[in-house]
């Protein structure tokens, strides 16, 4: 709790500065692109995070980004699909690529930092295999699909992303923090061997933890897609699974696992989203955008141990 | 420090009369326990001296203040007759005592060469400090003394564990030893392993290195002892000389103790427990006495848990009966319970429950029949420690304390506070984190969280390890208060003090099997340790009796 009050504090201060800094940035411009960014990849922290909280975790999901926006735009273009029905597909792609991940963790017991950074790469070769390493371009068609899942300012005036994030949030909270499942995975993250024990199907729920990740890349794809209105099957989603481990570790998820909050993602995200847009208006190069992030993320570890080291010594006395 | 070689022995008169080791007056406690009281030792040069005990009788403890793992609360150690400070591993392997663990402690990726000299390799090349090719010479001329028939370069992971012992043994020698400690080092050999190992051990004898072997293999002992010091409770419990050394003397020594009355069984003077639980899960329980006949809690028929076994397992726990699961430590009794609550899968076997035949695959299938274990390794196994009292109460349950899969916090808390309340334990309240409570109190977690399960076979596996005398006899409250329901308790226990004075019936594990069982009018901790050692019930052990360990 005081770990997501401290999140919560430097956030509104980095947003306060921003605004104090810059009158541009307070502008309604500013503030759709923020929203937008947030939404969107908040939906890949938010997958990522219930992973990491049943002490998982997946390299693989820039690449499952890739391969699923590809698999989407060609069932548009190139076979002129009913775009619900091309939708359906895609997340199931993403569901399955998740299952895949998920038994060869379980079952097979290879370790998930290497079944996923292998994932990385055969899901990104798939895509440009798939595509002829061509860009798939939606042009001007399949105008009704891209104005439902990206219209800039509907919604009392939220972008669309950050629209479907929020609705997310709200049921990944129930689900997390509600449910006997929620409890589930923070029981095997915290002790697996205890949760198996007390009697809970391990295999199964850290499968399903997987499925949810890659599942919420799709369609993280899916409105990507529509955003962009094109994907280049070698650079689509890269780099993305950092952002979205970023956000959630940020906010408070331990790698360790056992530990996180759906508000904790949130913040997380959104401090990852708000510090380039921050720091570049107060004149810091935007070539230093990533290193600025990897500065926040290190004090953000740093504080956590140390907060970690008090309370336990605080507990032993 | 400089270590006289090997061979020589300085053969003034002095020096010859002076043990090797000496432990004098030693003395160590660790929280809640007084491992060690008072205990003497000694060891003279090319000797062989066996230390046996019952579990937690100290033998590893004062191994590891000779080994100077530890150092003790009082007392001293001394070497070739001096005090030594021994307060390092360090320390004592400059003094020529090294000690093997009963774990191997070798680098599995490293050859054989390698871990001989792990940290001392030959180096040449100034401050480039390459690695000497002549290591490996200087270590196939160790490998050959003490038998160990594989080259230097071999992967020490590729090798079994017998011949990863004598890698152990080679290390010591290397390090100019002239003391070494065996901890239990045939607990994972084969027979023929073990008589290299013994071969091993007798050219070391000749040389004039002095052994301190530590087992609870009684046969072993007598085969390869010269001297057996016994230790109990932490004490010193006697010694005998080579030619007193029998299956009977050795056990006289181990046991002895005067019962405690502090086990209560059939007193249960109010109904402490909150049974009838499982809301909503329909019948509840029935009232059940111990002298009402009806099919067992538990039927264990043909069981296999290893496929090494030899003979298959055959018992059965009463319903309101507690049996006791005795054995030393290795004899398979975890294996046995892992196995009845579906952690393992069993080679071949059924298992029934109330009459009913189950299909273990799994904890749940154990947990929906009733059948419940609360582990051996608390911490490990048992709790989630960072986690709420409350959140490890309920974890078994939630889907009870749920409406459409959403937990309902309201009885969850219920729940948790009910049975913090019936099994007293001593928290600020459900939302503390289970970790910061005291060993006896996190068991009566473990516990509570069974207890809404409805237990009919309840499988406890070291009940009281780790729990002080308070805790303890409210533990025993508990499994006397489940019996009057009718629940049937399997006890695993090292502490044969409480295996007596809870059971009902005692069986006693030996080597991965039953060795035997024993009827109350039986019971004696002479007869639970011949049992246990390989030996039969009998107070005189037949000549056959000790089969290999």
């Amino acid at each position: 709790m005081k770990k997501l009050l401290g999140l919560a504090l430097f956030l509104l201060v980095i947003y306060a500065l921003l605004l104090v800094a810059n009158p541009g940035a307070r502008s309604a411009q500013n503030h759709q692109n923020l929203g937008q960014r947030i939404g969107l990849h908040g939906i890949n922290s938010l997958g990522v995070g219930i992973l990491i909280i049943s002490g998982g975790i997946d390299l693989s999901i820039g690449a499952t980004v890739g391969l699923c926006a590809t698999v989407m735009a060609m069932l548009l273009v190139d076979a002129h699909m009913n775009p619900v029905v091309a939708m359906l597909i895609t997340l199931a792609l993403g569901a399955g690529i998740g299952l895949l991940n998920g038994l060869l963790v379980t079952r097979l017991k290879v370790q998930a930092f290497v079944v996923t950074l292998c994932g990385l790469f055969i899901y990104r070769g798939a895509a440009r295999w798939l595509a002829g390493d061509q860009v798939k371009g939606l042009g001007n068609d399949f105008a009704t699909f891209k104005l439902v899942l990206f219209h800039n300012q509907d919604v009392l005036g939220l972008p669309m992303s950050l629209v479907i994030f929020l609705v997310l949030c709200g049921l990944a909270t129930v689900f997390l923090h509600m449910s006997v499942y929620g409890r589930y995975l923070f029981a095997i993250g915290s002790n697996e061997q205890a949760a198996k024990y007390a009697g809970i199907a391990v295999d199964r729920y850290r499968t399903l933890a997987y499925v949810l990740c890659s599942t919420l890349a799709a369609l993280f794809s899916i409105i990507y897609l529509a955003e962009n209105n094109s994907v280049q099957p070698s650079e689509t989603g890269s780099f993305f699974e950092l952002y979205a481990i970023a956000g959630a570790v940020l906010g408070g998820c331990s790698l360790r696992g056992g530990e996180g909050s759906v508000l904790g993602i949130m913040i997380g995200t959104a401090i990852i989203w708000i510090l380039p847009n921050f720091t570049k208006m107060w004149g810091v190069p935007s070539a230093l955008e990533y290193t600025v992030i990897g500065v926040a993320l290190l004090i953000g570890a740093l504080l956590d141990e140390i907060l970690r080291r008090r309370s336990l010594a605080a507990a032993s006395t | 420090m400089s270590v006289p070689p090997l061979s020589a022995s300085p053969q003034s008169s002095a020096g010859a009369t002076a043990p090797i080791v000496e432990a004098r007056g030693v003395s160590k406690a660790f929280p809640g326990i007084q491992a060690l009281s008072n205990v003497n030792l000694t060891l003279a040069r090319g000797e062989v001296l066996c230390v046996v005990g019952e579990n937690g009788a100290g033998k590893s403890t004062l191994m590891k203040i000779v080994g100077g793992v530890q150092t003790p609360d009082a007392g001293e150690i001394l070497i070739d007759g001096r005090a030594a400070k021994l307060n390092s591993v360090h320390d004592a392997q400059a003094a020529g005592v090294t000690l093997i663990h009963q774990e191997l402690n070798l680098a599995p990726g490293l050859d054989v060469a390698g871990n001989i000299f792990l940290g001392r390799e030959p180096r040449w090349g100034g401050p480039l400090r390459l690695l000497d090719r002549r290591m490996y010479a200087q270590a196939e001329a160790i490998t050959r003394r003490v038998g160990l028939a594989a080259s230097g370069k071999t992967p020490v992971a590729s090798l079994s564990i017998g011949q990863q012992q004598l890698v152990e043994i080679a290390r010591s020698l290397s390090l100019q030893s002239r003391v070494i400690i065996m901890d239990e080092p045939t607990s994972s050999l084969s027979q023929r392993e073990t008589e290299r190992l013994f071969e091993a051990i007798r050219d070391l004898k000749s040389s004039g290195v002095g052994i301190l072997y530590i087992s609870h293999r009684l046969p072993e002992v007598q085969q390869i002892a010269d001297r057996v010091t016994v230790l109990r409770d932490g004490r010193n419990a006697g010694e005998l000389r080579r030619d007193e050394i029998s299956h009977q003397s050795l056990v006289r020594l181990m046991i002895g103790r005067e019962l405690k009355q502090f086990f209560v069984r059939g007193a249960a003077a109010k109904s402490i427990l909150p049974l009838p639980l499982g809301e909503g899960r329909g019948a509840g329980y029935e009232a059940q006495t111990r002298s009402q006949s009806q099919t067992p809690a538990l039927e264990v028929t043909d069981l296999r848990v290893t496929a090494r076994q030899r003979r298959p397992i055959h018992f059965q726990v009463g319903r309101g009966e507690i049996v006791g699961l005795a054995g030393l430590v290795g004899a398979g009794r975890t294996e046995l319970a892992e196995t009845l609550f579906g952690i393992r899968r069993a080679v071949a076997g059924e298992i029934r429950v109330e009459g009913r035949a189950l299909r273990i695959r799994r904890p749940q299938d154990a947990i929906q029949a009733g059948l419940l274990l609360a582990p051996e390794d608390r911490r490990l196994q048992g709790l989630l420690l960072d986690q709420s009292v409350r959140r490890n109460i309920s974890l078994p349950s939630l889907l009870n304390l749920s409406w459409l899969r959403l937990v309902l916090r309201r009885r969850e808390i219920e729940l948790a506070e009910r049975m913090c309340r019936e099994l007293s334990v001593r928290t600020v309240g459900v939302d503390k984190r289970v970790g910061l409570l005291s060993g006896g109190n996190q068991q009566k977690v473990v516990l509570g969280r069974w207890l809404a399960r409805q237990p009919r076979l309840f499988v406890l596996d070291e009940p009281t390890r780790g729990v002080d005398v308070g805790a303890k006899s409210e533990i025993y409250a508990i499994m006397d208060e489940l019996t009057t329901h009718g629940v049937g308790v399997l006890m695993i226990s090292s502490d044969l003090e409480e295996v007596l004075g809870m059971s009902d019936r005692v069986l006693v594990m030996h080597d991965g099997e039953l060795a035997g069982e024993l009827q109350r009018n039986e019971f004696s901790e002479q007869a639970v340790m011949n049992l246990a050692t390989g030996g039969s019930p009998s107070t005189s052990p037949s000549p056959t009796g000790g089969g290999p360990g």
